[in-house]
């Protein structure tokens, strides 16, 4: 089936309620005939009972009932729709300020974001805000959308000034594929097809670009990691002596006949077969759920990671991290938070706030070390036992963890680890 | 300045990987299988539930390669109405049998007769909002701290919002607004006595990539699903099946008709469709050419715009 063939593209769009965001996820799913008849008419009825004279397809994305109280967005959503060439994952997620952690949440699992920027007011704050948490969340491609084109007489010079501005602020963020579209998601411009007002940009439509861009490319095939998530043993007469450790792969390429090294342990021994349910396959890659079986009988439990010898995480009881903090309760210093970290779990404790971040401007704010909700921090922890990591940018699974408070057993903060 | 983002070597990975490449049902499947080994792991008790509708049978086929060649290490739940297709109960059975599986079922026949709850009458009747208070009772008495459902987040706008491990309180309620944030892929399993968890692998996913996968994996479904002639009624815009669970208006009359259902509920519930399709590959064409929800014939959800949103915080699936 054609379907079949597809490849999925995870992105993540910012913005607040002004900027157009709603619309323009509307407008791609709407335009990619991705809304069914009976949507659209409830999307019709609420328009009309607004009194609106044109369909508001930012409706489309209207979640929960207290949020349409509010008329805000107060949640990552997932939204779902589907071209010949690709399937898509959209995490909307809402742009205000205090809405930090919904953004860093939707770029954890983030291929591509998409920044919007209102050409008649060009950058702001919340502009650096976006650009900051989708580099500090390692995501690779920016797609910067210049929207409400139409409101600016279709302007090539406003539209070149603005990608100018973005470019001298984002030289500082390292992110090494940045995509710049003019676009009115109201009218559709670029957005799916490309434009009839603005014959001077070249560069295809917002959609044509989702569809091309590579990202496959991006996944860490170097480094061997298999965090080892559960292990099986059948105990019935036809696999007596299975002994199967069950995991998705981190990163890297795991073939049968490597020779792994099973970490804490570092016991040795070759991988003697790899299964998906109970077919073997050549070779296992991110980011595929596996079952590897090993030549010799040596203890593994969840929380082990399977490795190269040559090639080994660092064993560390002391990590420094880049910590957003998710929860109403601030950081108690005292407290003995849980990490968890691929299938790891320890108990930790701070060592140091080294600073906080001003999320509009970069600057570090080394006064001020108290940490609430949504703040983003440099932090360092203790840990009661070592873990297996790798530096965040080399590894978003094994650089990557949350914390946890062990009295309610809510997630309280999520964090990246810089070796 | 912060210095952030990619570092310079790190730019060498930035290459093509033609041979590394999947298709979105090989990362879908990934995903749903590291989900349902991560509840087998974190969860002392867990459980599927099991609708014998095709999302359950797809959570149950990735349920068994997640632990093969073991079997799967958590029991079936069926909340069985009593209002079950005949043809969903033999294929159940069937299943559980072949999967050497454990099941469990839970009857609201027993908690209306128990005077848990009460049944519902009129021609609108129907046991679905009932299912709720056995749900939550079968998940006491057999102290299961994990749920996993077949639930996606594509069926309905309240669902868009949906974690993997959604956290329920208590009294098996459902708070959007205390859902812990999950990144990454780091599930949060840790609850305190007698709170428990919903678990959505397939969250995800959508309709089409359903059919889809079944295709593909040449998963067995109840007949119910292909097209097939039976006698139903019309009902505004919905199309039942006729049985003797129906209550049906004065004005109502039974109409022999070629239909296939794409969701499988309670019988008085569930809507059909005219479809002449009756293979998997010819009801994904269809899925792919329709432009009617897949829920858009469930007389459950129309009772009102949020009428899922409420059920949910009630404890529903």
């Amino acid at each position: 089936m054609e379907d079949n063939t597809n490849s999925l593209l995870r992105f993540t769009t910012a913005g607040s309620v002004d900027d157009g965001k709603s619309t323009l996820i509307g407008r791609l799913l709407h335009d990619s005939k991705s809304i069914f008849e009976d949507q659209l008419e409830a999307v019709e009825a609420s328009s009309a009972q607004k009194g609106l004279e044109t369909v508001d397809l930012s409706l489309l994305t209207d979640g929960l009932k207290a949020e349409r109280e509010q008329g805000i967005t107060i949640d990552v959503a997932y939204r779902y729709f589907a071209t010949p060439r690709r399937k898509f994952i959209i995490a909307d997620t809402p742009g205000h300020i205090e809405y930090t952690r919904n953004m860093v949440t939707g770029a954890s699992t983030a291929d591509l974001a998409i920044i919007l920027i209102d050409a008649r007011h060009g950058l702001l704050e919340q502009t650096h805000r976006h650009s900051f948490i989708a580099s500090l969340l390692g995501i690779q491609h920016l797609v910067v959308c210049v929207n409400k084109m139409d409101l600016v007489d279709w302007s090539e010079e406003r539209f070149r000034d603005i990608v100018g501005a973005f470019q001298s602020f984002s030289s500082r963020l390292n992110i090494p594929d940045i995509k710049f579209i003019p676009i009115s998601a109201l009218l559709g411009d670029n957005v799916v097809d490309p434009s009839a007002h603005m014959p001077w940009h070249h560069g295809g439509s917002l959609l044509n670009h989702l569809e091309e861009v590579h990202v496959s490319g991006d996944r860490n095939l170097q480094d061997c990691r298999l965090p080892v998530q559960y292990v099986i043993r059948p105990q019935v007469d036809d696999a007596r002596d299975f002994w199967g450790y069950a995991g998705r792969i981190a990163s890297g390429v795991f073939k049968p006949g490597d020779e792994v090294l099973v970490l804490p342990s570092g016991r040795t021994s070759k991988v003697a077969d790899i299964r998906i349910g109970d077919r073997s396959i050549p070779k296992a890659f991110p980011p595929l759920s596996v079952t590897v079986t090993l030549e010799d009988d040596i203890d593994v439990s969840r929380g082990d990671m399977i490795v190269r010898q040559h090639n080994q995480p660092e064993v560390v009881s002391q990590i420094d991290t880049r910590l957003c903090w998710l929860a109403a309760t601030p950081l108690n210093p005292a407290t003995r938070y849980i990490i968890r970290l691929a299938c790891s779990e320890v108990q930790a404790k701070v060592s140091e706030v080294l600073y906080k971040i001003d999320i509009n401007t970069l600057h570090r704010l080394e006064e001020d070390k108290a940490i609430g909700m949504n703040d983003i921090a440099r932090v360092s922890f203790r840990l009661a036992a070592p873990l297996m990591v790798d530096d965040y940018r080399e590894n978003r699974t094994t650089g990557s963890f949350i914390l946890i408070d062990p009295a309610s057993g809510a997630t309280v903060a999520a964090g990246t680890i810089h070796l | 300045m912060v210095q952030v983002g990619l570092t310079g070597q790190n730019q060498k990975r930035i290459m093509m990987n033609t041979e590394y490449n999947l298709n979105h049902l090989d990362e879908l499947e990934a995903e749903s299988i590291f989900v349902i080994r991560e509840v087998a792991a974190q969860f002392e008790r867990p459980a599927i539930l099991f609708s014998g509708g095709k999302d359950s049978i797809v959570v149950t086929h990735l349920a068994a390669k997640a632990f093969a060649p073991a079997r799967i290490p958590m029991p079936l739940v069926h909340i069985d109405t009593g209002h079950n297709f005949p043809e969903t109960m033999a294929f159940r059975d069937a299943l559980v049998e072949r999967l050497n599986a454990r099941l469990v079922v839970g009857s609201v026949q027993e908690t209306i007769d128990a005077g848990r709850v009460q049944e519902e009458s009129g021609v609108h009747a129907s046991r679905n909002r009932l299912q709720t208070t056995t749900l939550l009772d079968t998940i006491e008495a057999h102290g299961f701290d994990a749920c996993i459902g077949g639930a996606r987040r594509d069926e309905e706008k309240a669902r868009a919002k949906e974690r993997f491990f959604s956290h329920r309180d208590d009294f098996g309620q459902w708070d959007p607004k205390n859902q812990r944030p999950e990144l990454w892929n780091l599930f949060n399993g840790r609850h305190r006595p007698g709170e428990h968890y919903r678990v959505f692998p397939l969250n995800n996913w959508t309709e089409l990539d359903i059919w889809n996968y079944i295709a593909r994996e040449q998963i067995d479904l109840p007949s119910l699903y292909f097209a097939h002639e039976r006698d139903c009624v019309v009902r505004g815009e919905t199309i039942l099946a006729w049985s003797e669970y129906l209550n049906m208006r004065p004005d109502e009359v039974k109409e022999r008709m070629q239909v296939r259902f794409r969701t499988l509920g309670d019988l008085t519930i569930t809507g059909a469709i005219r479809s002449d399709a009756d293979t998997v590959e010819k009801i994904a064409a269809e899925v792919a050419a329709t432009r009617i929800t897949e829920r858009g014939g469930r007389m459950d959800d129309r009772r009102s715009s949020t009428a899922m949103e409420d059920r949910k915080k009630e404890g529903y699936f």
